[in-house]
């Protein structure tokens, strides 16, 4: 067994690197604390590389293939960078049934931004959730992090005309 | 602490909340919240401060009263009144009306069948209580079953009321939570865990989240209780991480019980130890199931394993694990205050308590009921959800997401239990009720949550990847009108093909939602086939005639 153990460096001099440490230093540097951490690199950097999952395979001492392994089983977890906002449409029974799939088709048909793609101008990200818990207010979008209920598919494209100017 | 000093704190707490004579309550639980009841809150404080009524009325942030539909919701007491739908603009009058006549347009009648038809017990703080409070939740008789569990009772006798209240798993399953608790305490183990499982994965249901988001620390009480029962010093809380106020809350909840020592070393000056850690789940649906569960506490892809071993007897890291749904845990705390037999009172002979439902799509009132088990689905829909808005007319309640299936008018008046459900080729399920009506395809239904198991898949098993995928294919040719009979009847088989063969219960549920809408709308199922039609226009087919000879 391997001893000689010493921390590894962060990749580079990045504040925000210590907060990933810190993350894993919290959890005993444990092979258990990988999901918490992939969650507080996500936070921090809004999206995983391979840099990060470099930095936390040397530390809590999980091979890279482990660790891409369940970044990419999680469907929480995503690996190339949003655009500056972000709208989340959810599809969950009770928004498909009132009207989720139209929000998509004009978004679609608006802006061309398929669900999971960011606009060629970097400025939205359009994604699907599964659901968001706010079945009584269905349909239900998620504009910046802040939950919209009773959305139509007018409103929706509206909301993220204002982001396009 | 001791029960003086407990009592102490809420006489205090109460006095605290006596010196005002008013009392405003205002939503702020995630639904509301997403209607900007902050604004409201912070709109009302201001305003009461204007108006110099701060001696005398005390403004408060709650959990979730029930009509998410008419958020954000304020309740004024000692005046009764409810308001829904309120705007900051409407803030001064409502100030200035407090003891007088109630500000008419904003007034949501608490004399209908929404609020007198249901039993709250899961609930009875929800909406009452500041979830981030911890003396709020004192007041409310909050740890005091606690504390009498660990002075007063041994771990058996804990147990043995548990079994014979009869409560059962809310996670969906139904297994007799008692004999679940006496399993894990049974096992010899240096080391034993106690989880939460708040991964509330389904579809359409949202009880956890609105539990956690409004009375946090029944959970994390019972969570003890069972802990102490089971012999256990450690605890998990898995939730999702799509859940961030939930989370907040819990957080809080879980440092304030550890300041108080209800938490941590020596709880309340006995020698028992715990404590509780919050686990982010990362949006896969098959961790609901205990033993992926397990694998994604202790950091792996969230894949299931055959049991036995049941985590009862090798859970995480191979220890007992004591693994409960958010709901049964909060039913703990009421059980061991007021007593196994008032709890077998309640509700059926299999079946005892209530049952929270997350109640939504297209019903009057939508939002968070808790009834009591056996009442009709009639009751639940017409009654306590104010029926089908508009013209259109009821056709399917679903129930268990896409585990479950669905139920059509005939069964109407069927008392739901977990007995009577599964009879009916659905499944109680963690609580989530979504109501169609004319305007849903009952194809497009079953593809939807085909879909929904095709992408959760977790790819271990084959029957459930490869089969979901096939049967999915299978429904997408059908709502195309591409499909002829002979698809049907394979449908059919692979149905009963990944229903006895898959590893864990999301392949063996997965075929459930066609399977029951095979059952009772199997003429919708030929129409499409046959003549090409959907009765819903939900599907787009192009008819005959459309199509090049």
């Amino acid at each position: 067994m391997r001893t000689d153990f010493t921390k590894p460096a962060p990749p580079s001099d990045d504040k925000r690197w210590k907060i990933i440490g810190a993350t894993m230093r919290r959890h005993g540097n444990q092979t258990d604390a990988l999901i918490e951490t992939l969650h507080t690199v996500q936070e921090t950097f809004g999206y995983l590389d391979e840099q990060a999952f470099q930095f936390i395979s040397a530390t809590l001492r999980i091979p890279l293939s482990q660790i891409y392994g369940v970044a990419t089983f999680y469907h929480f977890f995503n690996m190339k960078p949003r655009g500056e906002h972000t709208c989340v449409i959810c599809m969950g029974t009770a928004c498909y049934i009132k009207g989720a799939p139209a929000i998509l088709e004009a978004i679609e048909s608006e802006y061309g931004v398929k669900p999971g793609e960011t606009s060629k101008d970097g400025k939205v990200s359009v994604l699907t959730a599964r659901c968001i818990g706010a079945c009584g207010l269905a349909p239900a979008v998620v504009f910046d992090g802040e939950i919209a209920g009773g959305v139509t598919p007018e409103d929706a494209v509206k909301r993220i005309g204002r982001w396009k100017k | 602490m001791t029960t003086e000093e407990l009592l102490h704190l809420a006489q205090e707490e109460k006095e605290n909340q006596e010196k005002h004579e008013c009392c405003i309550r205002v939503c702020t639980a995630a639904g509301c919240l997403s209607a900007q009841s902050n604004l409201i809150l912070d709109a009302l404080k201001e305003e009461v401060k204007k108006q110099g009524l701060e001696e005398k009325c005390l403004v408060k942030s709650v959990g979730c009263m029930g009509p998410c539909c008419a958020g954000p919701v304020v309740y004024i007491e000692p005046d009764r009144v409810m308001y829904a739908q309120v705007q900051p603009s409407d803030v001064p009058e409502i100030v200035q009306s407090l003891g007088k006549t109630p500000v008419e347009r904003l007034n949501y009648s608490m004399q209908t069948p929404f609020f007198t038809s249901q039993r709250k017990i899961v609930l009875e703080n929800c909406g009452l209580i500041d979830p981030e409070n911890i003396h709020d939740y004192i007041l409310a008789d909050g740890y005091g079953a606690l504390l009498h569990v660990l002075t007063q009772s041994s771990p058996p006798e804990v147990i043995d009321e548990v079994v014979r209240s009869g409560l059962r798993g809310r996670g969906g399953a139904g297994y007799p939570t008692g004999l679940k608790w006496s399993t894990v305490a049974k096992a010899h183990e240096e080391k034993k865990y106690v989880v939460c499982n708040a991964d509330e994965g389904d579809p359409g249901a949202f009880m956890d989240r609105s539990i956690l988001e409004s009375d946090p620390h029944r959970v994390l009480e019972g969570m003890t209780i069972a802990a102490y029962a089971a012999g256990a010093s450690h605890g998990f809380v898995y939730v999702r991480a799509e859940y961030p106020l939930a989370i907040k809350r819990l957080q809080i909840a879980i440092k304030q019980a550890e300041r108080n020592g209800f938490l941590g070393n020596k709880i309340c000056g006995t020698p028992f130890n715990f404590d509780i850690e919050v686990r982010l789940g990362a949006g896969a649906f098959v961790c609901g199931e205990e033993t992926a569960l397990i694998a994604s506490i202790e950091g792996k892809r969230g894949m299931p394993r055959p049991r036995p071993p049941y985590p009862a007897q090798e859970g995480v890291w191979g220890y007992p694990t004591l693994i409960n749904n958010v709901e049964t845990y909060a039913n703990v705390a009421p059980i061991i205050r007021n007593g196994a037999d008032w709890f077998t009172e309640i509700g059926t002979e299999k079946s005892k308590g209530t049952k929270v439902f997350a109640l939504a799509g297209r019903v009057q009132n939508t939002g968070l009921i808790e009834v009591e088990m056996g009442t009709s689905l009639r009751k639940i829909v017409y009654d306590i959800g104010g029926g089908i808005p508009g013209e259109a007319e009821y056709k399917a309640v679903q129930t268990g997401g896409p585990s479950g299936g669905c139920i059509p008018k005939e069964h109407l008046d069927t008392p739901v239990d977990y007995e009577s459900l599964t009879q009916l080729g659905s499944i109680m399920g963690s609580g989530g009720m979504i109501v169609m009506d004319g305007r849903s395809c009952m194809v497009d239904v079953a593809k939807f949550f085909m879909d929904f198991c095709v992408s959760e898949s977790c790819g271990k098993c084959v029957p459930c990847r490869v089969g979901t995928a096939q049967m999915y294919d299978l429904l997408h040719k059908i709502t195309c009108g591409k499909a002829t009979t002979d698809d049907l009847d394979l449908l059919e088989t692979l149905c009963d093909l990944v229903k006895n063969t898959s590893l864990c219960g999301l392949g063996q549920t997965a075929p459930n939602p066609v399977i029951s809408t095979l059952r009772y709308f199997r003429g919708e199922y030929e129409n499409h086939i046959n003549s090409r039609h959907c009765e819903a226009g939900v599907c787009k087919i192009k008819q005959a005639a459309e199509v090049k000879p």
